[in-house]
Formats: C-alpha cells, sequence, structure tokens
C-alpha cells in the first residue's frame, strides 16, 4: 500500500479536530459544518477499505509498521481483518449521526465540543487498528480523556457523579489490564506484537491470571453484569450524542478486546474459563431485562437493555464456535445501529419535551405519526423481529449457544421475550394510549432529524434481509480464530463445521 | 629553590559547570548592589548560566574527577540536566511571581544558584564527603529560600520545620555514612561496593545499622513515608514559586544521592533494602493518594500528589537494576515539566491578589481562560498517568522495570493508587471545566511565565506521543557510561 488508509483514518479526524481551533470560538454555524464536514469525509475514506478488502485471508491488511519506541520494543503496528473492518466503518457513521443530532441540542462550549468528538473518533479508529498491545492501550486510555469531558461538560444533572464513576470504573479495568500486558511481555518474548504473542506456550496458570487481567478491562467496557453499573449513569447523563457513541461504539470496544487479545492469545484459558463466562452472560441478558421493566426513565431503559443485549454479545463470543462469534459480531453491529438509533430518537423527542420520564409520555403516535413510525421500527429491531438485523444476530448467537452448552441458550431465549415485552410496553406507554395535553402541538420531525434517522433504517433493514453482505466479511477471520482457540487442544467439542448461513 | 610544580589546569574541566554557576551566584550578588530590584538583568544573568552550564553538561565527555571523588558520567549527566533544567523553568517563571512576594531579586536567584550547584555536586559525587557536601550546600540555600516570603506566619513555621527535619535527616545519613566508613574503610562509593562484594559485612548488623540510617536519611530527602511528614507544611507555607522548585529540583537530588548510595555503593545488599523499599514505595503512595483525596487547598493537594510521585519514582530504584535507574530518571525527567506545569497554572491563579489557591478558586478557569485551563488539564491527565502524556510513560517504564525485577504485588499496589489518584486530579479538572466560574477577572501572564508553560506542555505531549529518544538518552547514558 502506498497510502497510509488507517494512519490516515486515525489522525485525519485528530488534526480536522484540531484545525477547528483556528475558528473564532463565536462562529458557531462554521464550527458545525467544518466537523460536520471532516466526519463525512472521514467516512468516504472508509470506503477504500471496504472496497479493497481483501474477504478470502484471515491475515492482517493494510499493514503498517513502523518502530515507536525501539527502547521497550514498542511498534506504531496497524492492521485490519474481518473483524475490525466493520467497526472501522460503524464508528465513522455513528460519528457523523452524532455530529448531526449535536447540531442544536450543544449550543455552549460548541467549538470544545466538536474538537472532542473528532478527536474521540481518531482514537476509537485507533483502538480498532492497534496490533501493537502497547498502542491499542495507548489508544484505550486515551479515549478516556474526550469522553470524560463529553459526558461531564455537556451532560445532564447529575453528569460529574456520572462521568468520575465512568471513568474510574474504567481506569481501574484498564489498570489491571496494563499489569497483565506487562506480565505478557515478559512471558511473550519481549514483545508487544499481538500477532507473535497468539500462540506461544504460557502455562495454563498464567494464561487465567492474563485473563482476570484483561477481564478486568473487557468486562468493564462491555459491560458485563456486575460490573456494569457505570454504564446506565454513563448513558442516562451524557448528551445524545455521547450516549450514542457509547452505545455504538465504545461499548463494542470491551467486546472487540476479548476477540483481539483474550480469545488468540489466551486459548486455553479462554476454554476453562467458558462456563463462567457464559454464566454470567445470561445473567446479564435475563438480569439486564428484568431490571428495564421497572425503569421511568426512557434513557435508563435504553441503557439496561444495552447490558442485556451485550449479554447476548458475550454469550455468542464464548459460545466459542463459528455461528456464535459470527452472530455475535453481527450483534455488536446491530446493537451500535439499533441502540444507537433509539438514543438518537430518544434524544430527539427530549429537545421537544425537556422530559425523560415515560409517565409524561402518552399518545405521540398521533401527534408525531413520521416519528413513530422511525421508533416503531427501531423497537421492533431492538425485539429481534424476523426481517430486521436484530433477528440474525440474535439467532446466530443462540444458535452456537445451543451447539455450546443447550440449557444455557434456553435460559438465554427467555431474555428475548422479555425484550419483546420491555421494548413492547414502552412503545404503548410512549406512543399510544390518549394524547396528554403536554404532547400535544409537538413539531414533527425536520429535515435534519429525517436525515439522521434515514441510513439507520436503511442499515437495519439491509442487514435484516442480506446478512451475508456483512458476514462475508468476517467469515475467513472468525474461521482462523477459532482455529487459534481450539488448536491448543483443550476442549475439543465444539464443532467448527461449515454450518453457516450462507454458502 | 623550589620550582613550584605546574598546576595542571584539566582537573577541573569536569567541575567547569559548577564553578561557573558560583561564579554566576557571586556575580549576581555583586550585582544586586548596584542595579534597581525591577532590573531584568538578574533572572536572564541566571538563565543564561543555567543555559551554558547545561549546554556544557550535555556535551561532556565521561571523565572522573580529584581521585574519583568527582564522577561525570551519564548518571550524573542526567540528573545534572534535570536540576538545571529545573531551574530555568522556575527562573523563567519567577518573574511572574516577583511583584507578589517583593523580595531582594539578587538574594533569590543567587541562592537558587547556590542550591543548584550542590544538587549538581551530588548528582557527580563519586565519594560519600562529596555527597554530603554536595548535599548541605543544596539544603541551605533551600531552607533559605522557604523563609524568604516574610508575609505570613505560615512561612516561619515551614522554614524552621523544613530547617530543622532537614538537619535531622542530614544527621542520620552522616551517621549512616560513618558507619559505612568505619566497616569498609573507605569512603569511595566504588570501593565501599568492592569491599562489601568480597567480605563477610553482608549480615552484620552494623551493617544493617549503616543501611537503616542512610535508608532514612534518604527517604526523608525525597519524602518517602513515613518520612514525608515535613513536606504538606513546608510545601504550603514556602511561596508557590519555590514550592514548585522544591518539589522538583531537590527532590531529584534527593534521588541522584539515593541512587549513588544504594544503587552504586550498596548493590550486593539489595536483597535487604530491595523489599523495605518495596514497603516503603506502598506506603508512599497510600499515604500520598489518599491523603490529598481530602486536600481542598490546591498547593497542599500538589504537595501530597508529589509525596506520592515520590513512591512512583522509587518503584525504579527499588529494582535495584541499571533499567529500574533509567526509568526512574526518565520518569524525573518528565515530573519536571508536568509537576512544573501544574504549579506554574496554580501561580497564575494565586497571581491575582496573592490568595486564591484552593479548589473553589479555579472553578470555571475553562471559561475565564481556555487555553490555561487546557495546559492545566494536560498537566493533570499527565500526573494521573493517562496516555498521551509522559507521565503514562513514565509510569509505565518504573511499572516494567520493577515487574522485571519480580516486585509484582507492588506494582499491582501501585496500579490501584494510581487509580485513586485520578480522582482528586480529575476533581480539578472538573471544577475548572464542569462548574460555573465565580469570578470573572482575566488572568495576567508574564512573557517568562508563557515560555516556561509552553516548554511544559510540550515537555509533557512530546516525551509523551515520541517517548523514544528520552528513553534511548537515558539508557544509553547509564549504560555506556557505566
Amino acid at each position: 500500500m502506498s497510502i497510509p488508509l488507517l494512519s490516515t483514518l486515525i489522525f485525519f479526524p485528530i488534526v480536522g479536530g484540531l484545525s477547528l481551533l483556528a475558528v473564532p470560538r463565536q462562529q458557531t454555524s462554521t464550527i458545525r459544518l467544518m466537523a460536520l464536514i471532516i466526519s463525512l469525509i472521514e467516512l468516504v475514506l472508509t470506503i477504500p477499505l471496504i472496497v479493497l478488502f481483501d474477504k478470502n485471508t484471515h491475515a492482517m491488511q493494510f499493514r503498517e509498521l513502523h518502530p515507536w519506541i525501539s527502547a521497550l520494543n514498542i511498534n506504531y503496528s496497524l492492521g485490519i481483518d474481518g473483524i475490525s473492518i466493520l467497526f472501522l466503518v460503524l464508528t465513522a457513521l455513528i460519528i457523523v449521526l452524532s455530529i448531526l443530532v449535536s447540531w442544536e441540542s450543544i449550543s455552549e462550549k460548541v467549538q470544545e465540543f466538536f474538537i472532542a468528538m473528532l478527536l474521540l473518533e481518531g482514537v476509537m479508529m485507533g483502538v480498532f487498528c492497534a496490533l501493537d498491545f502497547f498502542l491499542f492501550y495507548v489508544f484505550w486510555e486515551t479515549m478516556l480523556i474526550p469522553m470524560f469531558l463529553i459526558i461531564g461538560i455537556w451532560g445532564g444533572p447529575n453528569r460529574i457523579y456520572a462521568t468520575v464513576k465512568f471513568f474510574l470504573y474504567t481506569l481501574v479495568g484498564s489498570l489491571l489490564m496494563l499489569v497483565g500486558i506487562i506480565l505478557l511481555y515478559q512471558n511473550g518474548g519481549q514483545t508487544f506484537d499481538v500477532l507473535k504473542l497468539a500462540g506461544q506456550p504460557y502455562s495454563l496458570k498464567l494464561q487465567l491470571l492474563l485473563f482476570w487481567a484483561f477481564f478486568a478491562a473487557f468486562a468493564v467496557k462491555v459491560p458485563m453484569w456486575p460490573v456494569h453499573t457505570w454504564l446506565p449513569d454513563a448513558h442516562t447523563e451524557a448528551p445524545t450524542a455521547g450516549s450514542v457513541i457509547l452505545a455504538g461504539v465504545l461499548i463494542k470496544m470491551g467486546a472487540y478486546g476479548f476477540l483481539r487479545f483474550s480469545l488468540p492469545i489466551l486459548p486455553m484459558a479462554s476454554q476453562k474459563m467458558l462456563m463462567p463466562m457464559l454464566i454470567l452472560s445470561v445473567i446479564a441478558i435475563v438480569y439486564g431485562a428484568v431490571i428495564c421493566l421497572a425503569q421511568t426513565d426512557l434513557k435508563r431503559l435504553i441503557a439496561y437493555s444495552s447490558v442485556s443485549h451485550m449479554g447476548f454479545v458475550t454469550l455468542g463470543l464464548f459460545a466459542l464456535n463459528q455461528r456464535g462469534l459470527e452472530g455475535s459480531i453481527l450483534q455488536m453491529i446491530n446493537h451500535g445501529l439499533v441502540t444507537g438509533a433509539l438514543f438518537l430518537a430518544v434524544g430527539m423527542i427530549y429537545e421537544r419535551t425537556h422530559s425523560r420520564e415515560i409517565s409524561v409520555y402518552g399518545g405521540l403516535a398521533s401527534t408525531m405519526p413520521v416519528f413513530a413510525g422511525f421508533f416503531m421500527l427501531f423497537t421492533l429491531a431492538a425485539v429481534g423481529l424476523p426481517g430486521t438485523n436484530g433477528f440474525i444476530g440474535e439467532f446466530l448467537i443462540l444458535l452456537g449457544g445451543f451447539e455450546c452448552r443447550p440449557w444455557l441458550a434456553v435460559v438465554a431465549s427467555s431474555g428475548l421475550i422479555l425484550g419483546a415485552w420491555y421494548m413492547l410496553w414502552l412503545y404503548q406507554r410512549v406512543f399510544f394510549n390518549e394524547v396528554k395535553e403536554s404532547m400535544q402541538g409537538l413539531a414533527q420531525l425536520n429535515l435534519r432529524e429525517i436525515i439522521i434517522l434515514t441510513p439507520m433504517v436503511i442499515l437495519i433493514l439491509w442487514i435484516g434481509l442480506f446478512p451475508n453482505g456483512l458476514l462475508s466479511f468476517m467469515h475467513v477471520s472468525v474461521g482462523h480464530l477459532l482455529e487459534q482457540v481450539h488448536g491448543s487442544g483443550l476442549v475439543q467439542s465444539a464443532v467448527i463445521s461449515g454450518l453457516t448461513m450462507h454458502p | 629553590m623550589i620550582v613550584p610544580a605546574a598546576i595542571d589546569w584539566s582537573v577541573i574541566v569536569p567541575i567547569l559547570p559548577e564553578l561557573l554557576l558560583v561564579g554566576v551566584a557571586i556575580l549576581l550578588i555583586g550585582l544586586d548592589l548596584f542595579l534597581p530590584n525591577e532590573h531584568q538583568l538578574l533572572p536572564w544573568l541566571t538563565i543564561v548560566g543555567s543555559l551554558a552550564a547545561l549546554i556544557m553538561v550535555l556535551g561532556a565527555r565521561p571523565t572522573a574527577g580529584f581521585g574519583g571523588m568527582f564522577l561525570l558520567d551519564g548518571y550524573a549527566v542526567v540528573f545534572k540536566t534535570i536540576c538545571l533544567a529545573t531551574v530555568i523553568v522556575i527562573a523563567l517563571m519567577s518573574e511572574q511571581f516577583r511583584n507578589l512576594i517583593r523580595m531582594r531579586q539578587g538574594e533569590y536567584y543567587s541562592l537558587l544558584m547556590l542550591s543548584l550547584v550542590g544538587m549538581l555536586l551530588m548528582a557527580s559525587a563519586g565519594d560519600l564527603m562529596v555527597l554530603y557536601l554536595g548535599l548541605e550546600l543544596m539544603a541551605l540555600p533551600v531552607y533559605a529560600l522557604v523563609g524568604l516570603h516574610k508575609r505570613g506566619q505560615w512561612t516561619s513555621e515551614a522554614a524552621v520545620k523544613y530547617f530543622l527535619t532537614g538537619g535531622f535527616a542530614s544527621a542520620l545519613l552522616l551517621f549512616g555514612m560513618s558507619l559505612l566508613y568505619g566497616l569498609t574503610g573507605t569512603t569511595e562509593i566504588s570501593r565501599i561496593a568492592e569491599v562489601i562484594s568480597s567480605g563477610q559485612l553482608a549480615g552484620s548488623s552494623a551493617m544493617l545499622a549503616a543501611l537503616g540510617l542512610c535508608l532514612v536519611g534518604c527517604c526523608f530527602k525525597v519524602a518517602v513515608a513515613p518520612f514525608h511528614f515535613w513536606t504538606p507544611d513546608v510545601y504550603e507555607g514556602a511561596p508557590t514559586i519555590i514550592t514548585a522548585f522544591m518539589s522538583v529540583a531537590p527532590k531529584a537530588a534527593g534521588f541522584a544521592l539515593f541512587g549513588r548510595i544504594f544503587f552504586f555503593g550498596l548493590p550486593h545488599l539489595h536483597d535487604h533494602w530491595g523489599p523495605i523499599l518495596a514497603c516503603l514505595a506502598l506506603l508512599t503512595m497510600a499515604v500520598g493518594n489518599i491523603t490529598a483525596l481530602c486536600q481542598h487547598n490546591l498547593k497542599r493537594m500538589l504537595a501530597y500528589s508529589s509525596v506520592a510521585h515520590a513512591g512512583y519514582a522509587v518503584l525504579g530504584l527499588l529494582a535495584g537494576t541499571a533499567e529500574g535507574i533509567a526509568a526512574t530518571m526518565t520518569y524525573l525527567v518528565i515530573y519536571l515539566f508536568m509537576n512544573l506545569g501544574a504549579f506554574a497554572i496554580l501561580m497564575l491563579l494565586t497571581s491575582a491578589d496573592g490568595s486564591g489557591d484552593t479548589l473553589d478558586d479555579c472553578r470555571g478557569l475553562a471559561t475565564r481562560h481556555p487555553l490555561a485551563a487546557a495546559m492545566m488539564l494536560v498537566f493533570l491527565f499527565s500526573l494521573t498517568g493517562i496516555p498521551p502524556t509522559g507521565g503514562f510513560i513514565g509510569k509505565f517504564y518504573l511499572l516494567k522495570s520493577a515487574f522485571m525485577a519480580g516486585y509484582t504485588l507492588t506494582v499491582v499496589g501501585a496500579v490501584l493508587f494510581s487509580a485513586i489518584s485520578a480522582y482528586f486530579y480529575l476533581r480539578v479538572v472538573r471544577y475548572m471545566y464542569m462548574n460555573e466560574p465565580v469570578q470573572h477577572s482575566s488572568l495576567t501572564v508574564s512573557h517568562g511565565m508563557h515560555a516556561a508553560l509552553v516548554l511544559c506542555v510540550l515537555g509533557v505531549l512530546g516525551t509523551g506521543i515520541f517517548p523514544g529518544s528520552l528513553l534511548n538518552w537515558t539508557v544509553t547514558l547509564l549504560t555506556g557510561f557505566l
């Protein structure tokens, strides 16, 4: 490759964000427009990735390798495979929508807000591209700074509590991972190269130790039960764009960490820890869903539903078979789209009513019919109706789960029923019933808002109807990952068969 | 008739930077008599003098002078660089502070220079005598500097406290040194190491007493708990600029002393002092970080934070390896930028009317002065150890070296205390960015302060994003010159 495409993806938004400093603070509309253009260019930059990506190899593509801190054998090493490529596109898309949705709702410190958003975008791209564990850690931790500011400065009334909690939870987890990284460095041939670290003969004891060190960071980020408690607070208090980024990208990084580091580097420990991880996942699914039933706050309900949905993701991951893994990666994308869309939609009505209490709403279907239509589709996708993307993801995960531990999959599937219950009940309370007085005369969706929601609808239906488009990207990489996991020969029970949804 | 032997002038070459600084100090006192107090020559002379010394140090070739009493090795070069750079930055900042404390400039700058000479001697000491000489030469001017600000009673109390505890620590150290001399029959540090490695002294109770006394003395000097109790009061009572100076340069010199005695002199007793130091490091991080949590006064908070950072820096020392020492030195270089930077912003806050060093005073700083707030943000995240700042690289390197030396539990403890520290550093960020401003007075920033702040920000971000050259520099200097 002559053009360092991945570096461009990482540094273009960072440089672009800093260039906003050149615009006088008062010219907010220029700043907004520039931020939007930068994020749109970034989205366009992902197109060559998709076009040039070779789906038939599991090797890392678009590699970039430069020495960075040679004294410690740390390299600036980038590359993507079928697992990471989708997250890059998702990130670029989510940021465009987040900038659009903040157009009017962010009126204070506008310049700082968009700079923070663009810096965050660059750093998140870095997380998904990094193939050096140290570099990954740098991006992973740097991400905390803009997110901390986004929630803490532009968030709701209880924002300071939420943002500090978010920061400290993730920091403690990450720091334990740092110790794990040093331990790995010491035992893995004094390198941070992820590809070299995988496939080394670590003892089981060491693998288990490392597994829990990494678990501290990844599980907090996912967030898995019982370290999920930062998420509802952060989601609830964050500005709409913050919630969308949290749901759309940030919490995917935990699961991505499991995929990229825990599974291939620590295969024996991953298999040994299969049961605890599956059980934690199922608890998250059921617990998250039950808690949703008791929520009176719109955003909090969606936040807890994320806990439940991400439980499905980890369930699929630790099923450790092709369908589970593919379903789980697909579900991460789906969750990013659907929950992102739900947060966008909630943000839109919040701007009109300034309330997130479900009891305040009622009869929106007749006052805002277009909005009700959009929300209906998102609700159905969240419930997993066939034809929407949610169905494909959950179906694959449950198939994988059945292959691995049938009875756990049965318990997990109760999450689907509970999910249908709380989402449809929510829809009924907000959109049907009698029209509340305060709901009359609400402004219809404007063009900008329709433009924001439309790509979500298209993607939800497209993935729901033609899932192979996405699955084909990850197929070979997931197969290779499973070889790495099962190649260690501790558990061979999970079947790696050609039984997939596509030829 | 006796012909006097030709004097060999080449022996003074290694100590030329020190001689230069002594000359500058004398010149400063002399000029002060004739120049008006506001004259800009004195700070410039200080800066140019230190800069010249810095260039001489960096350009020097490894040598030993005065029969091994004075070593100009890589170890010395790094510590000298830290101390000289600190004084340069402090001198740049002083212009801002001068109006507030209304003191005679001449005394101030010459005392800085003299204590700098002491530090440089300490860094180069190949002999216990030179080490002690340097220590006292450094400490006496600093005692005076703490008391320079004659306004409040706190200052006098701080000066007396620092003088008494400092003298006490020096006495203990001297006692330890005399025991070492008695046991080994030499004051030359490399000879001490040789004697200990060959003899049966290792386990003797006298040797352990010597070890203990030296350890206590050194811990006092770098403010390692439980010998840190003087720091909060002294740091709070001293003028802020002196606090900034003390928390970096004499501390770095203290680490130079620490390393000279323990890493160069007593490496064969590492089994004895390593674990003790590990416990002290943990205790220091615990005390520093947890106590900083409940401070409302920023200066006091930074004082406790500097105690905690001494705990981190000790991690490299306790490893007892070349990599560990290199990590400590790297960390101190980075610490110089981030700590001076944080103190500089604090000085900006206080410079308006002399008070105002509490958390409430930085309420809404992001609105009042976005650039200052953004800089403080960088320094605080660096002190917390979040990438892409130098603080993270430094901490990582320290943790790695301690880990490689087998101090796993200490490392885990350091990591957890580091997470605790995030809380109080973030609290400042919170007040700056997330609270409404209480006052709208603008900040006045002098040119020198501007330059110092830019230097600090570049230092913190530069070492964070491109740490390679700094790491290579310390490692090659240390290993190449040993």
